[in-house]
């Protein structure tokens, strides 16, 4: 069902824990859809990211998309890590069965959300980064009879 | 993996070595259409009517009561569908409850769509429905109660012989879905009045695609795969001769066996529930404490979502399954663990265990010491046990302040 770098960051998760006194939190998706992510970000004067942790209530996919999201951010300057997209997330893991592609989603917005967060912090503005949506993954479900 | 702990019983069973051996000989030496009249066929009919008796036997049939299909979805959907149609003149009102398997519930769903009106009995922390709310929901145009007998993911067997009774005053058919229970608890159609009963032959050891309807004499119910006239015109279809042998052969063997077999798993099951209980915090058993299937564990491991615990426990070579919704497709957990009462992000870190009569004690404290691991791995990364941590550490501050 997953792939192998899928189950590689499901296994052996980068970046798992929390950051005292971060720079930016972002908790995005909700327990009822059964996903929660957390992203803290450590960022410095220069608006680099100097370190980034993460914590995932969610399934496999959410765990190894939390896991690649904060591989990709990290040493990277705030403009750049907002360039990060649930589709750059997707191809680094060589893919998500489609069911799972809205964990990706919750990835970027984790990150958009830990941004945020940082740029309210600083009374700061950063181009192209809206404010995060509360709640995504929401969907209809479909049933057919 | 070298070693494999198959703890999903409740999903599949293992065929087993006594049902092969009785299917066997109907694929290659006796694979004649029954329902042929050379003499070649004689053999075919002989076992088809040996399985007819066996299956009949198990539940205090009659034989021409039993109908084989395709298995316990078609059974489901026949009984209900067909019932609903032969009694429509009477009315369109069907009484079921919240936590049928989809079988059931999306054949109801279907009917609602065409005109009829279905009822939904809630169930209480247990599973139970409550016989007070059936009687209550019983109307003149009341035509079908379908209410399963022993619930697939909980494991909670339902109060029978009493709805049997209160269908029975009310004139009302009544309709089982038995596919956990035929085989595994002691079912008597006469002794609790069941009009209808649906069972399937994979969850007892027996083969897959093959199932049961049992239709009481006098029921009106139509045909529902029509064509030919096997099953007496009802059924329609090349009787699938291997299945129903080894149909008949599981319900023979789960007859003779269903006491010691049901003693046997209950020791090693309430030895895994004492265990997961006691040493694993934050957690619940889902099901009714001793109405239930003797193989059935289902526990509620709080912060904490059930695929990512099935992978992990997989990769030990442990097969479970969850009601999380990521392991049914939809983004909704499991409708029986919502229909009980527990709150969505419980129910996404539910965890089943279906136990086989071959499972061991060291298998299960394997299991156990496992999952403990586990756990403990995913509640670690899990923001929802961390928001739960902080506000513990600020409830103690807040209970020392007040000291």
């Amino acid at each position: 069902m997953y792939s192998e770098k899928v189950m590689d960051h499901f296994n052996n998760p980068r970046n798992v824990g929390e950051i005292e006194n971060p720079s930016g939190v972002g908790t995005v998706g909700n327990a009822k859809c059964g996903d929660i992510m957390r992203i803290y970000l450590d960022i410095d004067g220069q608006g680099i990211i100097r370190d980034v942790k993460f914590k995932t209530f969610g399934c496999g996919a959410a765990v190894a998309t939390s896991s690649m999201a904060t591989e990709l951010v990290k040493g990277k300057t705030v403009e750049e890590a907002l360039l990060v997209t649930n589709k750059a997330v997707m191809e680094a893991l060589d893919g998500l069965p489609p069911v799972k592609v809205h964990c990706s989603l919750l990835a970027e917005e984790a990150i958009h959300a830990a941004l945020w967060d940082y740029a309210q912090k600083n009374g700061i503005v950063i181009e192209g980064l809206k404010k995060p949506v509360e709640d995504i993954g929401e969907m209809e479900e479909e049933e057919e009879y | 993996m070298d070693k494999r702990i198959y703890l999903d019983n409740a999903a599949t069973t293992q065929v087993s070595e006594a049902v092969l051996e009785e299917m066997l000989p109907y694929f290659r030496q006796n694979y004649s259409n029954p329902s042929a009249v050379y003499q070649f066929a004689e053999e075919g009919k002989r076992a088809v009517d040996r399985a007819r008796r066996q299956a009949a036997k198990l539940i205090g049939a009659k034989p021409e009561e039993i109908y084989f299909t395709g298995g316990g979805s078609e059974s489901d959907n026949w009984a209900i569908k067909a019932a609903a149609e032969a009694y429509a003149s009477k009315g369109k009102h069907i009484i079921t409850s919240k936590i049928e398997h989809h079988a059931v519930l999306h054949t109801c769903g279907y009917l609602e769509k065409n005109g009829y009106d279905v009822t939904y009995l809630d169930v209480d922390a247990d599973g139970k429905i409550s016989l007070e709310e059936l009687k209550a929901a019983l109307r003149p145009d009341t035509i079908l109660i379908s209410v399963m007998a022993a619930n697939n993911e909980i494991g909670t067997i339902q109060p029978i012989a009493e709805i049997g009774k209160i269908a029975h005053e009310a004139g009302v058919p009544f309709h089982t879905d038995a596919v956990q229970a035929y085989g595994h608890i002691p079912l008597d159609v006469d002794r609790l009045q069941i009009d209808m009963l649906s069972a399937s032959g994979h969850k007892l050891n027996g083969p897959k695609g093959i199932g049961i309807l049992y239709i009481r004499k006098g029921v009106k119910i139509r045909s529902f795969i029509h064509g030919g006239a096997q099953e007496r015109g009802r059924r329609a279809g090349t009787l699938n001769v291997p299945g129903i042998v080894g149909f008949g052969k599981a319900a023979q063997i789960a007859g003779e066996t269903m006491e010691e077999k049901g003693r046997k798993e209950r020791k090693i099951r309430d030895h895994l529930i004492e265990r997961v209980l006691a040493e694993i915090p934050y957690t619940r058993l889902n099901g009714h404490s001793t109405d239930r299937l003797s193989n059935n564990a289902n526990f509620s491991f709080r912060f904490i979502e059930g695929e990512s615990m099935l992978i992990l426990l997989d990769q030990l070579g442990i097969c479970a399954s969850s009601g999380s919704a990521c392991t049914s497709g939809s983004l909704d957990p499991s409708h029986v663990l919502l229909a009980i009462g527990l709150p969505h992000e419980i129910a996404h870190g539910s965890l089943r265990l279906t136990l086989s009569d071959e499972t061991t004690l060291e298998e299960v404290d394997f299991v156990v010491d496992e999952l403990k691991k586990v756990i403990e791995r995913l509640r670690n990364m899990s923001p929802l046990y961390e928001d739960f941590l902080k506000e513990q550490k600020e409830k103690e501050k807040e209970g020392k302040d007040v000291q």
